[in-house]
C-alpha cells in the first residue's frame, strides 16, 4: 500500500490519451443512440414512449433531478457527524 | 433414504460438524453440503410433500411446487457460491451460522404450514445475527442487538397474526392468505418487516454494512428473498403492495447517492430492487409474479456479486468508504471486472440478468395502465444505474487514486465472483432456462428492438448525467458522515421510552418510599411499641398494686418495664413465652 512513485508502472488510465479515447467512444455511443431512435420501430404501450428520444431525455433529467434533490434537499436534512449516535 | 430428508435439514444438521474438520477437508465439507442438499432436493418429485404430526397438527415440511422450487434452487446455488467465497475465512462460527441460515431459508420456503414456516422464519433471524456479530467490532455488536430486537418484534407480530388466523380459519396451511382481517394484517406486517418496507427498513441498512465480509453476501440473499417468497405465496395481487413496492424502489436511491459506506450503498440498492419484486407481487398478474420471482432469482446473484466484490476490496484494503478508496482497477483488475458485471446486471443492461426480469414487472405495470407506478419504476431504473451501476465501481476502482497498491483477491473469492458473474451474463443472454423454472408459463420476449434501444438510451443518458455532474463538480462529494434515516425514530424513541420508564418507576419508588418510610412505618412502629408497653403496664401495674407495691418502688418498676419494652431489651424467655402464648391463642381461636 505504498504511495505511487515515479518508478511505478503506468496503468491503463494513467495515460490521458486513453482517457480521451474512452470519452470519444462514449460520446459516439450516445450520439449513435440518439440517431438510432429515429430509425428503429418502436413498440410502445404508453403513447409517450413513441416521443422522440423519450428514454434518453428521461434518463438524463431523472438523474440530474435525483442528484440535485439528494445533494441540496436530503443531505442538509439528514447529515450528522459520524459519532452522532455514540454520545 | 436420503430423499426423505426435509430440504433444509442437510445444511442445518451439517453445520454442527463444521468444527470437526480442518484444512482442505473443511473446504471440501463446506462445499459438499450444499451440493448434497441440492441432490436431495432434485430427488424429490415436484408436487410431492413430506408431513409429520406434531401436537395434533399436520406439519408439512416439504411442499414442492414451482414457486418453492425456484427459491430452493437459487438458495442452494448462492449457498454454494457464498461458502466458496468464504473458504479463506477461518471462522467456524461464521461458517456454521451461514449454513443454518441457508438451511432455515430453505426450510421456510418449503414449509407448507404456518407453524413450521414460523419456526424456520425465526431461525433465520437467530442464525443470521451471528454473521453480524462475527465481525467482532463494537458497532457490529450493537447493530446485531438492534437487528435482533427489530426482528423479534416482527416475529411476534407474525406469530400473533398466525395465532389469530389459525384460530379463525381452523387451518394451519400456508397458502393464499389475502389481506382481510386483523390476523392477516399482522402476518402481512411481519412479512413486510423482513422485506424492508419503507419505515420498517432501517434494520437492513443499519446491520448489513456491519456484517462480516462473507456475512453480508449471505444476508443479502436470504432474509429479504424469503419474505418476497412469503408475500408471493400469501398475498399475491394485494394492491397496496404495488404502492409499497414503488415507494421502495424510489426512496433508497436518494440515500444511496449521498452515502459514503459502499456496503451501505448496496444495502439501499437492495431495498430498491426488492421494491420491484414487491410491486410485481402486488400487481399479481402471471407476468408480474413471474417478473417478481425471476427478479428475486437474479437479484440474489447480482447483489451477492456486488457484495462479494466490495467485500474483496474490504478484505484486501481494510477500507469500505468511498472517501478512502479509488484506483483499485490497477491492482484488482479481475475484481473490478466482476464488480462491473454485477453493476451492469443490477442496472438491467441488455445481455445482463436484470434486463430479462425487471422489464417483466414494468411491462406488467404498463399492461395494467398504472401510469404513475410505471414512471416511478422507470425513475428507479435510471436511479439504480446511477448509484449501484456507476457509483460503486467508479468510487471503488477508478475515481481519485489514494495510492492503495494491494493484491488481487484470493483465488476462492475470485472463483466465486467469476461463477456468479458468468451466471449473470448467461441468464441475461439466454433467459430461456430461467423462464422455464418460473411459476407460470412465460409468454414474454425481453429482446425486442424498442426495449433494447429504450433501456440502453435510459442507461447511457443516466450515465451522461453522472459524467457531467462529476466533471462539473456538482456531484455531491463523499463526506465522512452518517445520514439519519427512519431508525432515528427507533433509536431516539427507544432511548426516550427507557428514560420515561426510568423516570416513572423512580418517581413511584420515591413517592412510595416516602409514604412508607416517613409516613406509615414510623406510626406503625410507634403504635406497635408504645401500645404494647401501655398494655403491659396496664396489666402489670394492676398485678403490682394487688401484690402491695406502692410509691417510689412502683414508679421505678413502671419506668423500667416501659423502657425495656420500648428498647426491646426484655429477657428472651419472656419474649418466647409471649410468642408461645400468642400462637396458642391463635390456635384455639381458629379451631
Amino acid at each position: 500500500m505504498a504511495k505511487p512513485t515515479n518508478k511505478e508502472k503506468h496503468y491503463l488510465f494513467d495515460n490521458p490519451r486513453n482517457v480521451k479515447l474512452l470519452f470519444r467512444i462514449y460520446y459516439s455511443c450516445l450520439l449513435l443512440l440518439l440517431v438510432l431512435d429515429f430509425f428503429l420501430h418502436k413498440h410502445a404501450i404508453f403513447g409517450w414512449e413513441r416521443w422522440p428520444e423519450f428514454y434518453a431525455v428521461f434518463g438524463f433529467v431523472a438523474c440530474v433531478a435525483l442528484v440535485l434533490a439528494a445533494k441540496y434537499i436530503l443531505r442538509p436534512m439528514v447529515k450528522r457527524r459520524e459519532n452522532y449516535y455514540d454520545k | 433414504m436420503i430423499s426423505s430428508l426435509p430440504p433444509g435439514a442437510i445444511l442445518i444438521l451439517g453445520s454442527l460438524l463444521v468444527p470437526l474438520f480442518r484444512g482442505k477437508w473443511k473446504s471440501f465439507y463446506l462445499l459438499a453440503l450444499p451440493a448434497l442438499s441440492f441432490l436431495n432436493l432434485v430427488y424429490w418429485d415436484a408436487g410431492q410433500s413430506l408431513a409429520v404430526n406434531f401436537l395434533g397438527y399436520h406439519l408439512v415440511l416439504a411442499r414442492l411446487d414451482r414457486l418453492s422450487l425456484l427459491f430452493g434452487y437459487i438458495f442452494h446455488l448462492i449457498s454454494f457460491l457464498g461458502l466458496l467465497y468464504a473458504l479463506n475465512i477461518q471462522n467456524d462460527l461464521e461458517h456454521s451460522a451461514a449454513l443454518v441460515y441457508a438451511g432455515s431459508a430453505l426450510g421456510a420456503v418449503f414449509a407448507g404450514d404456518l407453524i413450521s414456516f414460523f419456526l424456520f422464519w425465526e431461525m433465520l433471524t437467530v442464525s443470521s445475527v451471528f454473521l453480524i456479530w462475527s465481525r467482532g467490532t463494537i458497532k457490529s455488536i450493537y447493530s446485531g442487538f438492534r437487528y435482533l430486537l427489530v426482528h423479534a418484534a416482527g416475529g411476534l407480530c407474525l406469530l400473533a397474526g398466525i395465532v389469530i388466523h389459525v384460530t379463525k380459519t381452523g387451518s394451519i396451511a400456508f397458502s393464499y392468505i389475502g389481506l382481510n382481517d386483523l390476523g392477516s394484517l399482522l402476518i402481512f406486517l411481519g412479512f413486510g418487516l423482513n422485506c424492508a418496507w419503507p419505515l420498517l427498513h432501517p434494520w437492513l441498512t443499519d446491520s448489513y454494512p456491519e456484517a462480516t465480509i462473507p456475512g453480508a453476501v449471505f444476508l443479502s440473499a436470504f432474509t429479504t428473498k424469503t419474505a418476497v417468497y412469503a408475500l408471493a405465496r400469501g398475498f399475491p395481487g394485494t394492491s397496496i403492495l404495488i404502492w409499497i413496492g414503488a415507494v421502495m424502489t424510489c426512496f433508497p436511491i436518494f440515500y444511496a447517492v449521498i452515502e459514503n459506506d459502499l456496503r451501505r450503498v448496496l444495502s439501499y440498492s437492495l431495498i430498491n430492487q426488492v421494491g420491484f419484486m414487491v410491486c410485481g407481487i402486488g400487481i399479481g398478474t402471471e407476468l408480474a409474479i413471474n417478473g417478481a420471482v425471476s427478479h428475486a432469482f437474479n437479484d440474489i446473484l447480482f447483489k451477492a456479486l456486488l457484495f462479494m466484490s466490495i467485500g474483496a476490496v474490504m478484505y484486501r484494503t481494510g477500507r469500505v468508504n468511498a472517501t478512502d478508496l479509488g484506483g483499485l482497477y490497477k491492482t484488482m483488475p479481475l475484481t473490478c471486472i466482476f464488480c462491473m458485471v454485477g453493476a451492469a446486471s443490477i442496472s438491467a443492461f441488455p445481455l445482463f440478468s436484470g434486463f430479462v426480469s425487471k422489464s417483466m414487472v414494468m411491462e406488467a405495470a404498463a399492461d395494467g395502465n398504472m401510469r404513475l407506478i410505471w414512471f416511478m419504476l422507470l425513475f428507479a431504473s435510471a436511479g439504480v444505474f446511477h448509484h449501484a451501476g456507476i457509483k460503486i465501481p467508479f468510487f471503488a476502482f477508478f475515481s481519485h487514486d489514494p495510492g492503495i497498491r494491494t493484491k488481487e483477491a484470493p483465488w476462492n473469492m475470485l472463483l466465486a465472483m467469476g461463477i456468479t458473474a458468468g451466471l449473470c451474463v448467461f441468464i441475461g443472454s439466454v433467459p430461456g432456462p430461467l423462464y422455464s423454472l418460473l411459476p407460470y408459463p412465460v409468454n414474454y420476449t425481453p429482446y425486442t428492438t424498442s426495449h433494447v434501444l429504450g433501456q440502453t438510451q435510459l442507461l447511457f443518458f443516466s450515465s451522461l448525467a453522472f459524467t457531467l455532474l462529476i466533471l462539473s463538480g456538482i456531484y455531491p462529494s463523499e463526506i465522512r458522515a452518517i445520514n439519519l434515516d427512519f431508525d432515528w425514530v427507533y433509536r431516539k424513541g427507544s432511548a426516550l421510552f427507557v428514560r420515561c420508564v426510568i423516570w416513572f418507576f423512580d418517581t413511584l419508588r420515591n413517592c412510595s418510599g416516602g409514604v412508607l418510610s416517613r409516613g406509615i412505618l414510623p406510626v406503625l412502629n410507634q403504635v406497635g411499641k408504645d401500645g404494647l408497653a401501655r398494655a403491659a403496664l396496664l396489666f402489670m401495674v394492676t398485678y403490682w398494686m394487688l401484690t402491695g407495691t406502692r410509691g417510689k418502688r412502683l414508679e421505678m418498676k413502671k419506668t423500667k418495664l416501659y423502657n425495656d419494652i420500648m428498647k426491646g431489651t426484655l429477657p428472651i424467655g419472656l419474649g418466647a413465652g409471649l410468642a408461645a402464648l400468642f400462637i396458642s391463642v391463635l390456635f384455639f381461636l381458629t379451631r
